[in-house]
C-alpha cells in the first residue's frame, strides 16, 4: 500500500546517529524552522527594531542634556556612553521572543509532536535559541548604524569591537535560555510575552546602562555593580573605548570582560539545565 | 506473545485525580483498537503514556516490542502520533512541515524531501504543498497532521480523536485513508468520542470510563452483550398506541428495558426488545393489522454503540462540541480546551 510502502523507503535509512552530531543536526532543523517562521512574520522583527531605536532617540535627546558622566555633562558624551547600554538592553529582549515562541508551540501541540519524535532532547529549545541569536545579530547591525548616526563611535579598533559584539550576543543567548524556561512554565503565549519582559525592566535599569552607577543611591550601587547585565555593558564600554570608566572597586567593574563572560556562561549552564529538564516533563 | 501495543495496569494521577486507574490493553499486530469513552475518561492520557509523552505512576507498556518506560527513544522511532488538534506549524508550508518531521525522524534531508512529496500527493495536498498551513482548511490540516505521523511508515500508529471537529465529508475522507493504512498492516490505536467512528474503523473496542476499561470486545460482541434486536413501530394515530402496545408486549423478551414496551408518545413510537429477526417482523405486522392498528413505519433495529455506551456508563456519550459543525479550523482554542479536559 502506498502510504506504508512508499518508494522513498529505500532512502529511509536513518542517518548515523551520534549524541552530539544528532543533537546539532536536530537543533539546526529546528532553528531553520524558526527562522522561516520569523521571515514570514516580519512584523515581529520590525517591532523588535523600532523599540531600541526609539530608546536611542528618547534617551539621547530627552535625558542627554541632564546626565553627568564622569565630570562631563555634554549630551554628545552621554550619547556615546548610552549606546553600550542600549545594545545590551536590546539583546536581552530576545528573552521575550524565545519565551513566547516556545509557549506558542506548547499551546498548539507542536511540542507534543516534537516530543514524540526520536530527536535529541534539548534540540527544540536549542534550535529556538539559535534562531533568536540570528535575529539578535540582525538587530545589532541595524542598531549599530543608528548609533553611528547619532554620533557614537568605536575608538579601540575593530578586533576589540568584535569582542564586544561577541559578549553582547553571548548575553542575548544566555537570556534566551531564561526565556525558554519562562515559555515552558506559563500557560499561554501572552503570559510568556509579558512574563518575559516585566523582570527585564528592573534588571536593565538597576544597572550602569543608562546612568553612571556612582550616581545611584548607595544601597543600589552594589546591586547595579554585581548585576550580570552591568558587567556586559561595562565590558562593551571598555572594548568600544566609550566614556564611562568605572570608579567602583567591585570586582565585575574592575574586570568587566571576564565578569561578562563568566556571568553569561553561568546563566546558560543553569537555565539550559532547568529548561531541558522542564521540557522533558512538559505535559503541554 | 503480547500484541503490537500492550499495556498492563497503567496508573497515572494528576493531583487528586486518578486519570488512569489500572488500564490493560492488548492490540494484536495489524488490527485497530478503538478506545471509546467520554471526555475525561482517560483516553488521551492512555495515548500520552503509550507515546512516551508522560510516564505512568505504575504499570508496564510495550509498543512494537519495545518497553516504553525503559527505551522511550527506541519506541519513538517506531510510532506515529496524530493529535486531536492538528499539530502542524502554521507558518510553514505543507512541504516544509513534512520535511522537518522527516529530518527529525533522522532521515537525510534528501530522503525527507522525497518522502514529503510522496505524502503530499497521497493526501491530495500537492496543490497546496507550497502554501503555509495557516491557509489550509480544517480537513487539510488534519490530513497534513496525519501525513506527518506517517513520514517513516511506522508499524504502530496512535490517533487521538482524529476527526473531532471535522465536517462529515472530511471525516469520511479521513476514514478512507485510515482504512487504507490499516489494510497495509499498520497497528492502530484510535481514540474517539464518535461511536459511529469506532464501529466503522475498529476491530476491537475498549470502553473506558474513570480511567478504567469497563468493557471490551468487537462491536458486535458489545452490542449482543447489551441486548439483542428490537422492533420499532410508529403508529398512524395516537389512539392506536394502546392497541399496539398489547400486541408488542406478546413479543417482548428480557433485554433492554426488561422486555417492556417503551413508548414515546409525542412521535407515536413504540419499541420492544425481541428475538427472532425478520420472520418475527412479518408476524408483528400481521397481528397489528388484525387488531386494526395502522402503522406509518416499522423496523427491526440492532442496538447501536450508543445503546452500549448508555447501558455501560449510565450516560450518553459526550459528543464533540462541533458535532455537526463544519468548524473549518477548529484549532487551538476549542480543541485545546477539550484536550485539557481529557487529560484531567
Amino acid at each position: 500500500m502506498t502510504i506504508v510502502l512508499g518508494s522513498a523507503d529505500g532512502l529511509n535509512a536513518p542517518r548515523p546517529r551520534g549524541g552530539i552530531v544528532q543533537s546539532m543536526n536536530d537543533s539546526l532543523v529546528i532553528a531553520r524552522r524558526n527562522l522561516i517562521k520569523m521571515s514570514r512574520i516580519p512584523e515581529v522583527i520590525i517591532f523588535g527594531l523600532i523599540q531600541p531605536i526609539m530608546f536611542v532617540v528618547l534617551f539621547s535627546y530627552v535625558f542627554g542634556g541632564s546626565m553627568q558622566i564622569g565630570t562631563s555633562t555634554s549630551p554628545a558624551v552621554y550619547r556615546e556612553f548610552l549606546m553600550a547600554g542600549i545594545f545590551a538592553q536590546t539583546v536581552t529582549f530576545a528573552t521575550a521572543g524565545a519565551g513566547a515562541g516556545i509557549a506558542d508551540d506548547m499551546h498548539k501541540g507542536l511540542i507534543d509532536r516534537f516530543r514524540s519524535l526520536p530527536m535529541a532532547r534539548g534540540a527544540v529549545l536549542t534550535g529556538r535559541t539559535f534562531a533568536d541569536l540570528v535575529q539578535t545579530t540582525l538587530t545589532l547591525v541595524v542598531l549599530t548604524v543608528v548609533a553611528l548616526l547619532v554620533g557614537w563611535r568605536i575608538h579601540e579598533g575593530v578586533p576589540k569591537a568584535l569582542g564586544a559584539y561577541a559578549l553582547l550576543l553571548l548575553l542575548g543567548y544566555a537570556f534566551s535560555w531564561i526565556g525558554a524556561l519562562i515559555g515552558l512554565s506559563v500557560r499561554t503565549p501572552e503570559a510568556a510575552t509579558s512574563g518575559g519582559l516585566i523582570w527585564l525592566f528592573p534588571v536593565t535599569f538597576i544597572s550602569n546602562a543608562f546612568v553612571d552607577s556612582s550616581n545611584l543611591p548607595s544601597w543600589l550601587q552594589p546591586i547595579a555593580e554585581w548585576n550580570p547585565f552591568s558587567a556586559t555593558v561595562q565590558a562593551c564600554r571598555v572594548l568600544f573605548g566609550n566614556p564611562g570608566v568605572s570608579t567602583s572597586d567591585a570586582w565585575p567593574m574592575q574586570h568587566p570582560v571576564w565578569a561578562s563572560l563568566l556571568w553569561s556562561i553561568l546563566i546558560i549552564v543553569v537555565f539550559r539545565t532547568l529548561s531541558v529538564r522542564k521540557y522533558r516533563s512538559a505535559t503541554g | 506473545m503480547p500484541g503490537a501495543i500492550y499495556a498492563e495496569g497503567l496508573v497515572k494521577t494528576f493531583g487528586d485525580v486518578r486519570a488512569l486507574d489500572g488500564v490493560d490493553l492488548d492490540v494484536p499486530e495489524g488490527t485497530v483498537l478503538g478506545l471509546l469513552g467520554p471526555n475525561g475518561a482517560g483516553k488521551t492520557t492512555t495515548v500520552r503514556v503509550l507515546t512516551t509523552l508522560i510516564r505512568p505512576d505504575s504499570g508496564r507498556a510495550v509498543v512494537a516490542g519495545i518497553d516504553v518506560l525503559r527505551h522511550p527513544n527506541e519506541v519513538r522511532r517506531s510510532i506515529g502520533l496524530s493529535g486531536q488538534f492538528a499539530a502542524v506549524d502554521e507558518y510553514l508550508t505543507g512541504r516544509e512541515n513534512l520535511q522537518m518531521v522527516g529530518q527529525l525522524y533522522q532521515m537525510k534531508a534528501k530522503a525527507a524531501k522525497a518522502r514529503a512529496g510522496e505524502l503530499l500527493d497521497r493526501f491530495h495536498l500537492a496543490d497546496a504543498a507550497d502554501r503555509t498551513a495557516r491557509t489550509y482548511s480544517g480537513g487539510m490540516r488534519r490530513r497534513l497532521d496525519l501525513a506527518a505521523a506517517l513520514v517513516v511508515s511506522p508499524p504502530v500508529m496512535f490517533m487521538d480523536e482524529p476527526t473531532t471537529g471535522l465536517d462529515p465529508r472530511n471525516r469520511q475522507e479521513l476514514w478512507e485513508v485510515i482504512k487504507e493504512l490499516v489494510s497495509g498492516g499498520t497497528t492502530l490505536l484510535l481514540t474517539t468520542q464518535y461511536l459511529e467512528e469506532a464501529d466503522h474503523l475498529a476491530h476491537d473496542i475498549c470502553v473506558v470510563d474513570h480511567g478504567r476499561v469497563i468493557a471490551r470486545g468487537t462491536s458486535d460482541q458489545l452490542k449482543d452483550q447489551t441486548g439483542g434486536e428490537r422492533v420499532e413501530v410508529v403508529v398512524h394515530e395516537p389512539e392506536m398506541i394502546d392497541g399496539a402496545r398489547d400486541v408488542l408486549a406478546r413479543y417482548g423478551v428480557a433485554g433492554i428495558g426488561h422486555g417492556e414496551v417503551s413508548v414515546e408518545e409525542h412521535i407515536r413510537k413504540l419499541t420492544v426488545p425481541v428475538t427472532g429477526g425478520a420472520k418475527l417482523l412479518a408476524e408483528v405486522i400481521r397481528d397489528l393489522d388484525a387488531v386494526g392498528v395502522e402503522i406509518d413505519d416499522i423496523g427491526l433495529r440492532r442496538p447501536t454503540l450508543d445503546d452500549v455506551f448508555l447501558s455501560l456508563t449510565g450516560h450518553v456519550a459526550d459528543r464533540g462540541e462541533e458535532e455537526d459543525g463544519s468548524a473549518p479550523d477548529g484549532k487551538d482554542g476549542k480543541d485545546r480546551k477539550s484536550r485539557k479536559e481529557a487529560v484531567k
